[in-house]
């Protein structure tokens, strides 16, 4: 079961390539975007990087939320899931992994290359990827309780990252934090190791409750 | 003889009670404002290093007690509801939150006045306003999440979702200022050891949180009231409450 959701949910996400784009180009203007705006001295380009392409992935992953429950709320599917006799939560974390391979992965397989944009070192580059490897699951299991808890609200898209971003910027202090360190000799060993347990929290924590916030939803 | 407690979970039971608890809490938070007022203002002595600027704590300590405080209280209160799902606590949850922003609001804002003076800037980023400045966020998201669904009932559960998952922020604040090494100073005040500060600069303080405490009480009672007369209004009782007062 927790297989075939991944596995349909991508061959939906595959049907409609230009969605699955949409947000990866959303990241990459969002990131090109800084350095026209801050002028394009290399120097400071260098020490923004991390941050910028961290908030970029934060709002690009953010943006896709709606998507993770909407379609299937409409067409009546979610109710389907919700009465099936699998358990809740595990369709859910299949959901979340789903909606990570989909929007999270592309980011981190994009993030090297807008490094290079920003002139990065390769040391810090490599920490970076890594960084958002470890931190972007997070997002998307954190973001399917907010886009559990709006399903079918109106303005829900303004409301879930009112609700979500507030939750996400420990995620973001130790993900950029993490190039930060190690671009400053100090070892990334620290942040990587909260973020992992970021992860760790979130996977067994983020689908329980977000399994609850949708029944809540959908009474 | 034992109260039965149970008779105050019920809105129409518990609106009377809280019309008769108001003026209490009211007075008390009166007196007590006046009496930590003047502590502050008249009785405790400057601070040798800080001067005048220091007085600016009996405000903002209070305030920032409160904005944590309040939020355990408003999370527990919505998770009770959630769990028994008893309708009061669900509204009294829903009545904490515009308070407890407040006073996180008040504390933000009373330690940027405090900081220019004495950091040089209104705003630094570190780690304890940086999780206060959070804890803000996470209130509005409480409070605009409820505003968004209709239907009370579900707003109740949401919402007690959200401020459930908030939690975790409480223990980082608290202990931001142990944890990491910040520009904001470490407690003044701890149970475990002997005050660091003047004992009348201590009392005013504390009699200034009883003061807070006592307001948002208050305020939150008559904060229930209305939303149990909003929520309850096509019942018997309050009709009959109406013709009442008509």
């Amino acid at each position: 079961m927790f297989l075939w959701i991944i596995q349909r949910d991508l061959l939906l996400a595959m049907r409609r390539r230009a969605d699955v784009l949409t947000t990866l180009f959303f990241f990459i203007i969002v990131v090109s975007l800084f350095p026209l705006g801050v002028g394009p001295e290399m120097d400071m380009l260098r020490i923004m990087a991390p941050g910028v392409v961290w908030v970029a992935a934060l709002l690009a992953s953010m943006l896709s939320l709606g998507r993770m429950f909407a379609s299937d709320h409409l067409d009546g599917t979610l109710e389907q899931m919700l009465l099936s006799p699998q358990s809740l939560p595990l369709l859910v974390l299949g959901k979340a992994l789903a909606h990570w391979l989909v929007t999270g992965l592309p980011l981190v397989l994009m993030a090297p290359v807008l490094g290079i944009q920003y002139d990065l070192p390769g040391d810090a580059l490599l920490v970076l990827t890594a960084s958002l490897l470890l931190g972007t699951p997070v997002l998307s299991l954190i973001g399917a309780i907010g886009a559990a808890l709006t399903l079918g609200l109106r303005g829900g898209g303004v409301l879930v990252s009112l609700l979500v971003l507030p939750l996400y910027i420990p995620v973001l202090i130790f993900g950029a934090g993490a190039v930060e360190a190690s671009s400053a000799g100090l070892g990334a060993g620290a942040h990587m190791s909260l973020l992992g347990a970021f992860l760790l929290a979130s996977l067994v924590m983020a689908p329980w409750t977000a399994a609850v916030s949708l029944r809540i939803s959908m009474e | 003889m034992a109260i039965n407690w149970f008779k105050y979970s019920s809105p129409a039971s518990f609106y009377f009670l809280a019309g008769k608890m108001i003026p209490l809490f009211s007075i008390a938070a009166t007196v007590l404002f006046g009496v930590g007022l003047y502590i502050g203002f008249f009785v405790a002595p400057s601070d040798f290093q800080q001067g005048e600027a220091y007085r600016i704590i009996f405000i903002h300590v209070p305030a920032a007690w409160m904005s944590m405080f309040l939020y355990v209280v408003m999370a527990a209160w919505a998770g009770i509801g959630l769990a028994f799902n008893t309708r009061l606590s669900s509204m009294i949850a829903t009545a904490i939150a515009p308070t407890g922003a407040m006073f996180t609001f008040l504390a933000l804002w009373t330690g940027a006045l405090w900081g220019k003076p004495m950091w040089g800037a209104w705003w630094v980023w570190d780690a304890r306003l940086t999780s206060e400045l959070i804890l803000l966020f996470l209130y509005i998201g409480f409070m605009s999440l409820q505003a968004a669904i209709d239907d009370p009932r579900r707003a109740d559960k949401a919402g007690a979702m959200i401020a459930l998952v908030g939690v975790v922020n409480i223990p980082i604040i608290y202990f931001s200022v142990k944890w990491w090494n910040t520009l904001h100073q470490g407690a003044s005040v701890s149970l475990t050891q002997s005050p660091k500060m003047a004992t009348t600069m201590l009392t005013g303080m504390l009699i200034m949180s009883l003061a807070c405490w006592m307001y948002a009480i208050a305020v939150v009672l008559i904060r229930t009231r209305t939303i149990i007369l909003e929520r309850e209004r096509h019942t018997v009782w309050v009709g009959e409450l109406q013709g009442a007062t008509r």
